[in-house]
């Protein structure tokens, strides 16, 4: 454990009768980050989070909290804040009385209360909002409540349990980034749990990919987004193209009828291999050029999406699965794409990235 | 990049005992003290019951033989018979009259519907008593409207059957009006867009809406006839019935195995009803979605004329039975002198000393409904927003759905068999008033239960969980949170117990003492010595101090709204 963990799990483990919920997770959180549980409904996300929380207890496994093991503890006696998709404000309690909900219970003084309840509330940029009743705030306004009373005490953690999952899609940006600067000004160790994928690689330090149960990738949103490493991770952060291919001679590989070189060495010939390439890591040209891993093409499908267009290509080689490229709305406009135009498509190397 | 090396090789861990912070060790301790308490005054005096009926006299294992002896004597069989035979009866004429006026309440436009809303439900604010005693007066031997019968005479089956429908009618209302208002408008509306044809929209949206309403009424109708006792004791005649044969066998012969027989047949039907309603509430639940758009009518000059006239004459039969009551305790003697006296009040009740029963009936109600409201929300916020111990809170949750299977009669007499054994310690509960109290809650416990934990289950379900974080004990919680917000629940589970406590008379009959006499009994024991005008002048103390209590009731909850809309106001956005 080094010095800058603040949170490490160890073989935590959680079956929920028949279903097993999580399998051996083995985790270390970063002092003062902001980690994200990211993974589908059912991946186990939730559940972990709770058993940080002491709201479930794993069937076995280690949590140590700053240096504190807090694997049996009850919730009450662990130290966090937690905000719910589901704000959970007490409705019948004003905004003030809200924030306040942990501070009274420690014998503050009134008057220390008051104002720790007037800086909270000015952090979340609700000044004025104290007197109200939960009801009379928007989704967005209560989320930022819930926030400032989980922070009110001054937790050493902070959990959020899709917090934004709740809001419409302008609030939800919004919020993330005040979630996102208000973390990194307090310098509060934060722990995540999302199944969106935008909100995690836009607001995280780290990202853990989970499915099933398990942990498929930890790593930065870069590394996560770049260089997935695993055919799960590829597939539920961002879009990927999969081409079924058949190692060849050393460093290329058939697809179909056409053969690719590829970043790899010492794959037997025969293997069966996936890769896996972004749609933004294909180049589309007219005028055919003859470079390396370019093979000729018709575009099947434009799809106009705003800036960027998704543009449908089938490959000439026989038995090639269609592909999808990302290209700015500009080169789509300047190439004069349409569909039926023949085309070369340019599948980088170095992009290529062979999964499972 | 770290990938997590460690998930390859699962680590042996150790399993982990969770440490319990006293707090929970405090909720835990209150919800098996919550279930030890439902089981020594529900379980147990049922037990009692079961152990009786395979026992003779003197306490010898006996097997079935005095079943076989029931079974033997006619008399006793015709009971059975009869008794299903009258329900059967209530039910196929009351269900369909409810559903009927219910109709007409949702699915029309006609006039002072709010009125005829309130006029339906009156007949829960008397003792099924007082509906046998109004009939007798205006079908009886001196009854004013005694010749429409032609001949036919209204003490047994006729006068039991009219008097059923009168008291079950609102409890059937209320499962079909609940019915119908949750169905779905825009199903409707894309009938019409079809342009479906009335008939065709009522059998293919409204019917197979209501099917399970229906049934579930149906059901609440069967039962309440089965276990009915007033109603048959009064104007039953010589036409006998299992509950009044219950009541024969206790008090009259004194036989209390042979009552705990014909308890435990009187319970057959009735449980069966009561699993059959469980399931269909369940499906009636899961038939609505959070989306459903309420139905709105629209006038339509014919249907809406055919619909009040119907309603009318419903309301007026309800009308005529409790002012035939009300109007017989202010005149001198039905029906020879009608002229305008409190004779039956002054002599009838307060010179003869009765008037302490009815006094005793509003401490009992007032009891049960403080006493058991507490112990029912309480009970049901542990069992929905406390965690740990699974198997004790699955037996509370089957302890609190019996109470509505078993008829008051049956609960009385395992009250008697339980709490009078010379054994049991606490025998010196018998014959007091907290005897009736504790009797009267677990009667009432299963409505009261479900709308407490409906009401909980309301509440998000994280304020435990964010409490536990802030470091704040959840009684804490409980008392500035959950019990505020519940209220209008906590009240309306008040007002219930208040108003039933009033009225029962089948789960308390065998453990009222001279002392704690009931006003409902006192009817009874009144109606018993020919005292009709003291028994209805007596109901209608009961009708009017139910009625103040459901006024009270709902001007508190409305005040309480107001009060407090600032925050009970759905979310203005988002």
């Amino acid at each position: 454990m080094t010095a800058s963990t603040y949170l490490r799990l160890e073989g935590i483990h959680k079956r929920f009768g028949k279903f097993e919920a999580l399998k051996s997770i083995a985790l270390d959180v970063t002092r003062d980050e902001l980690m994200v549980f990211l993974g589908p409904s059912g991946c186990g996300k939730t559940t972990l989070l709770r058993i940080i929380a002491g709201l479930e207890t794993q069937d076995a496994g280690m949590i140590v909290q700053d240096g504190r093991n807090i694997s049996a503890l009850p919730a009450i006696d662990r130290d966090y804040g937690i905000v719910f998709q589901s704000y959970a404000l007490f409705p019948n309690l004003t905004i003030a009385d809200n924030v306040a909900y942990g501070l009274v219970n420690r014998r503050a003084g009134r008057a220390v209360i008051k104002s720790r309840v007037h800086e909270l509330l000015a952090l979340v940029g609700l000044p004025e909002a104290g007197p109200k009743y939960p009801s009379q705030l928007s989704g967005g306004q209560q989320q930022r409540i819930a926030l400032a009373r989980a922070l009110a005490p001054a937790p050493g953690l902070l959990l959020l349990d899709e917090p934004l999952s709740a809001l419409d899609a302008l609030e939800r940006v919004r919020l993330r980034g005040e979630i996102r600067a208000l973390q990194q000004r307090l310098g509060v160790t934060t722990i995540m749990v999302t199944h969106d994928q935008e909100e995690a690689l836009s607001m995280a330090d780290r990202i853990v990919v989970m499915n099933a149960g398990r942990i498929e990738q930890v790593g930065t949103p870069r590394e996560i987004y770049e260089v997935p490493a695993t055919p799960f991770a590829a597939d539920f952060v961002g879009k990927v193209n999969v081409l079924p291919a058949i190692a060849e001679a050393d460093g290329t590989c058939r697809v179909g009828g056409t053969v690719l070189a590829i970043d790899r060495r010492g794959l037997p010939s025969g293997t069966a291999l996936k890769l896996y390439l972004r749609p933004e890591d294909i180049s589309l040209s007219v005028n055919g050029a003859a470079d390396s891993n370019t093979v000729p093409a018709k575009v099947s499908k434009i799809e106009f999406l705003g800036a960027f267009c998704m543009v449908g290509v089938h490959l000439d080689a026989p038995g090639a699965p269609p592909l999808v490229v990302n290209m700015p709305r500009h080169t789509v406009t300047a190439a004069r794409l349409c569909p039926g135009a023949a085309v070369s498509v340019c599948l980088p190397a170095a992009s290529l990235r062979i999964l499972g | 990049m770290a990938t997590a090396a460690a998930t390859i090789a699962p680590p042996p861990a150790p399993a982990v005992q969770r440490v319990h912070h006293w707090q929970e060790r405090v909720a835990q301790g209150l919800l098996v003290a919550c279930c030890a308490a439902l089981a020594l005054f529900l379980f147990a005096p049922l037990f009692m019951i079961l152990v009786k009926s395979v026992q003779d006299k003197d306490g010898a294992f006996v097997g079935l033989l005095q079943f076989r002896q029931y079974f033997e004597t006619a008399a006793l069989r015709q009971s059975i018979l009869n008794t299903l035979g009258i329900s059967f009866a209530v039910t196929a004429i009351t269900v369909p009259l409810a559903f009927t006026y219910a109709y007409a309440l949702t699915r029309s436009c006609m006039p002072g519907r709010p009125w005829f809303r309130v006029i339906a439900l009156t007949p829960i604010l008397a003792p099924s008593l007082m509906a046998a005693i109004s009939f007798i007066q205006w079908f009886g031997t001196q009854g004013l409207l005694k010749g429409l019968l032609g001949g036919a005479s209204i003490y047994g089956p006729l006068g039991i059957i009219l008097s059923s429908i009168y008291a079950t009618f609102p409890h059937a209302l209320m499962i079909v009006l609940t019915a119908l208002l949750l169905s779905d408008g825009r199903l409707y509306e894309a009938a019409e867009s079809l342009r479906t044809p009335t008939w065709r929209k009522f059998f293919t949206i409204t019917l197979p809406g209501a099917k399970f309403g229906l049934v579930s009424a149906a059901m609440v109708v069967f039962s309440y006839t089965v276990s009915d006792f007033g109603i048959p004791k009064v104007i039953g005649g010589n036409f006998n019935v299992l509950a009044v044969d219950i009541f024969k066998q206790v008090i009259g012969q004194q036989n209390f195995n042979k009552g705990a027989v014909v308890s435990l047949i009187l319970l057959a039907p009735v449980f069966v009803a009561f699993i059959v309603d469980w399931i269909m509430q369940g499906r009636l639940q899961s038939q609505f979605s959070a989306r459903a758009v309420p139905y709105s009518p629209r006038p339509k000059r014919w249907f809406d004329m055919t619909m009040l006239a119907f309603c009318t004459i419903v309301a007026l039969f309800m009308l005529a039975v409790l002012g035939m009551a009300v109007y017989t305790s202010f005149i001198k003697l039905w029906p020879y002198d009608k002229s305008f006296s409190l004779r039956h009040y002054q002599f009838g009740l307060i010179d003869a000393g009765v008037i302490s029963s009815f006094f005793n009936s509003i401490r009992m109600a007032a009891m049960t409904a403080l006493f058991g409201t507490m112990f029912i929300f309480g009970c049901a916020y542990l069992l929905e927003k406390t965690s740990g111990m699974k198997g004790v809170r699955a037996l509370i949750r089957l302890l609190a759905a019996i109470p509505m299977g078993v008829p008051g009669m049956v609960l009385g007499l395992g009250y008697i068999l339980f709490f009078n054994h010379p054994d049991n310690p606490l025998n010196g509960l018998y014959h007091t008033m907290a005897i009736l109290v504790l009797a009267t809650v677990t009667h009432y416990y299963t409505s009261s239960h479900l709308t407490a934990v409906t009401a909980l289950k309301a509440l998000d379900n994280e304020f435990e969980a964010v409490s536990a974080s802030l470091k704040v004990p959840f009684y804490k919680t409980f008392f500035r949170v959950t019990v505020p917000v519940c209220l209008p629940a906590i009240l309306d589970i008040g007002r219930y117990l208040f108003v039933n406590a009033m009225v029962t008379i089948s789960a308390v009959v065998f453990l009222y003492a001279p002392q704690t006499q009931l006003a409902s009994v006192a009817i009874l024991n009144l109606d018993d010595a020919g005292e009709i005008g003291a028994a209805a002048a007596m109901a209608t103390l009961i009708v009017a101090a139910s009625s103040l209590v459901c006024i009270v009731y709902a001007a508190v909850t409305r005040l309480l709204l107001t009060r407090t809309q600032a925050w009970r106001k759905p979310s203005a956005a988002g």
